[in-house]
């Protein structure tokens, strides 16, 4: 891989040559394994260990359950409280894919904002930063199928609602919306094709995952700093970075673990908690839950969707909702170019620094809104929620890279490391 | 950028005074035995939470999910084999062999619901939820769980003695449920039964018998899940340690802590 300098695998016995010749894998594994990585990176760069795991914790638990899953209208339902109840360590599986996908998007949010504080999706890392939002895009269409599997009156409301949404579109809309659901309304065909789909998708999320990795260690990761790894030779490389293996190896398993404690508590003690308790009442298409809520997760966009009430010329609001809502996704993707600021980190970026955060706050502020029954003030809150959110990124970021007063970055991230831990005085580095 | 900041706070002024809940419905705190991270089911109170159901809440209410052999198992009302069968053969299940009815074996599930309107009640303490708030941020369930067997208990409790009709329906006022206004009647009277361990039989302590005895036909899982969560934090806490001072030794050269 171009990028950083450092030592490459070089076969040394006569098998490891042979198979060199033919298929480089070890190689592979060894360059992947010692990719030459910021010694600088704080806490918030364990997030994609988590992902990972989080990733083949679901496709592996979701393996199993589908042994004992039937997707079909009638059985749906009772096969899930057959697992519950009948299959060996069945609500085990269970329980952990629910809350595994909780855990899957505490961990994308985390990862996604600290890709926004410290600039890690400006230049050279469009192209991660773009199949990370693919890769998200991916994770909530995933999780939405998932969610309709067990057949409960969310499963069925939700699908209603969100199908419905592309069925706003203008024109093509209701054709659109029989398509996805393969006939007029939520049933049979709806969850077969879904219970197809989400099993389609975790590996293409795989394949989106290999493909984020391979460009990020092209280009190397980011740091705290924002600053770039110096790159002319391998010594002067290897004053700025530690090999992955064993250095962030470890770290990252340390703090994949303390999160695991965490989340089997949940499992183990509050497996319900994330989770609507409508969803234990079978699916019934003639009687409407009185809040049709969808999981926390997809709650700020869910606010964003309902944040429009009023009709804008032709185009009425449901519709608008539906625009704003792929929107504020599709903003967040635009990032690497409507940020102008020629510093990476905001750790150097005082008034973005307070932008940023009212950004986390409006993300919290508007799950908080989607929750909520849309009346009182509730529609006002996503409104305003929402205009802060597209204002971020298509006018704070843009005008912030010109007005704003940065303070030093350091030279190096050598400089930066030593900063923290000074070097031992008389001893030479 | 300071109208922004200015319209969110305002924002965050007003959440706070939207979260006044139209709906006042009560759910009372009950204590149960299996609450907490080392809570178990009190075989004895399921034992008589099944004599309430059979001999009250059967009549109308189903039970879907469960097979007579569950009230064997071990965690759960633990009857004895011969008691499961003697107690299975007072049912009536269809067959679809026979294309008839016939007395229940341990390995056939309970019937269904026998009144149309009323629910099934294997996962009932799973699908309501009685502690909400405060403001919609779920703290009241972090804190004191979702509520479901508390719901069941307060409903049961909750009955007034005012009632009114509507077309043609009668309407039973009780302060646990949503509406304030009940379609199912008051179902326990005080004394409905007797129980062999001679323990108290008025509505109050008979509607906690129940409620319990629902908590486990929807989470039957319940004390191995506790369990196995127990060890997993144990075991895991322990690699945490391990791997804290790994990390911690591995790193010490390159912060020139050594």
């Amino acid at each position: 891989m171009a990028g950083i300098p450092h030592d490459h695998y070089e076969p040394k016995t006569g098998f490891e040559k042979w198979l060199h010749e033919r298929l480089p894998i070890v190689s592979l594994v060894y360059d992947t394994l010692m990719l030459p990585t910021p010694k600088n990176l704080n806490w918030m760069w364990i997030w994609g260990i988590v992902l990972t795991f989080a990733l083949v914790m679901q496709i592996a638990t979701g393996v199993i359950l589908v042994m004992h899953y039937t997707p079909q209208v009638d059985l749906a339902f009772n096969s899930v409280e057959h697992i519950m109840r009948n299959v060996n360590g069945g609500w085990a599986f269970r329980y952990i894919h629910a809350n595994g996908a909780s855990l899957f998007f505490i961990a994308v949010y985390a990862h996604i904002f600290r890709g926004l504080y410290y600039g890690s999706y400006k230049a050279p890392r469009e192209v991660t930063w773009i199949i990370g939002m693919l890769i998200y895009l991916m994770m909530m269409a995933t999780g939405f199928l998932g969610y309709v599997l067990p057949w409960g009156q969310m499963s069925f409301w939700g699908a209603t609602v969100i199908t419905g949404l592309f069925g706003a579109i203008p024109g093509v809309g209701s054709m659109l919306q029989e398509w996805l659901l393969g006939g007029p309304s939520v049933d049979q065909a709806t969850l077969n094709r879904f219970f197809s789909l989400h099993y389609l998708l975790p590996f293409v999320i795989v394949g989106l995952v290999a493909i984020h990795i391979w460009a990020f260690h092209t280009t190397g990761n980011n740091n705290p700093t924002g600053v770039e790894v110096r790159r002319k030779s391998k010594a002067e490389a290897e004053k700025d970075t530690v090999p992955f293996w064993p250095y962030y190896v470890i770290k990252d398993l340390f703090a994949l673990v303390v999160i695991l404690i965490i989340f089997m508590a949940i499992v183990g003690f509050m497996p319900n908690y994330l989770g609507e308790p409508v969803n234990y009442i079978p699916a019934d298409p003639l009687s409407t839950p009185e809040h049709i809520v969808p999981e926390w997760y997809y709650l700020p966009f869910y606010a964003i969707l309902r944040a429009i009430t009023f009709d804008i010329l032709f185009l009425d609001a449901k519709f608008l909702g539906v625009l704003a809502m792929f929107g504020s996704i599709a903003v967040m993707a635009l990032a690497p170019w409507t940020d102008t600021s020629p510093v990476r980190s905001g750790r150097y970026r005082p008034t973005f620094k307070i932008a940023f955060w009212l950004l986390g706050f409006d993300f919290m502020l508007l799950m908080w809104a989607g929750a909520r029954p849309a009346e009182g003030l509730v529609p006002l809150i996503s409104l305003l929620g929402a205009i802060y959110w597209f204002a971020y990124f298509l006018v704070i970021l843009p005008v912030l890279g010109w007005t704003e007063k940065t303070l030093p970055v350091p030279e190096t991230i050598e400089a930066d490391f030593d900063a923290h831990y000074p070097p031992k005085s008389g001893a030479t580095k | 950028m300071k109208k922004l900041l200015l319209s969110t706070i305002i924002a965050l002024g007003l959440a706070t005074s939207v979260s006044a809940e139209a709906n006042k419905a009560y759910t009372e705190d009950f204590k149960f035995s299996f609450e907490g991270p080392f809570g178990a089911f009190d075989q004895y109170q399921l034992q008589r939470g099944l004599q309430v159901f059979t001999s009250v809440c059967s009549a109308c209410h189903g039970l879907n999910q469960l097979a007579f052999r569950n009230l064997g198992d071990e965690g759960g009302p633990h009857l004895d084999e011969e008691t499961v069968k003697a107690y299975a053969l007072n049912f009536d299940v269809y067959d679809k062999d026979l294309d008839d009815t016939r007395a229940a074996k341990p390995s056939d599930k309970f019937p269904g619901s026998s009144l149309e309107n009323a629910p099934d009640l294997s996962l009932m303490a799973k699908a309501r939820a009685g502690f909400k708030g405060p403001y919609g941020l779920g703290i009241n369930q972090f804190v004191k769980g979702i509520g479901g067997p508390e719901y069941i208990a307060s409903i049961l409790n909750g009955y007034t003695g005012e009632e009114k009709e509507e077309a043609g329906t009668t309407f039973y006022e009780n302060t646990a449920f949503s509406t304030g206004w009940i379609s199912m009647a008051p179902p326990l009277f005080g004394e409905d039964v007797e129980f062999a361990d001679g323990a108290k039989n008025d509505v109050r302590n008979m509607a906690q018998d129940v409620a319990a005895f629902l908590m486990w036909t929807a989470e039957p899982k319940m004390m191995a899940r506790q369990r196995i969560g127990f060890l997993s934090v144990a075991m895991l806490s322990l690699l945490a340690v391990l791997l804290y001072l790994t990390n911690k030794k591995l790193w010490r050269d390159v912060k020139r802590k050594g």
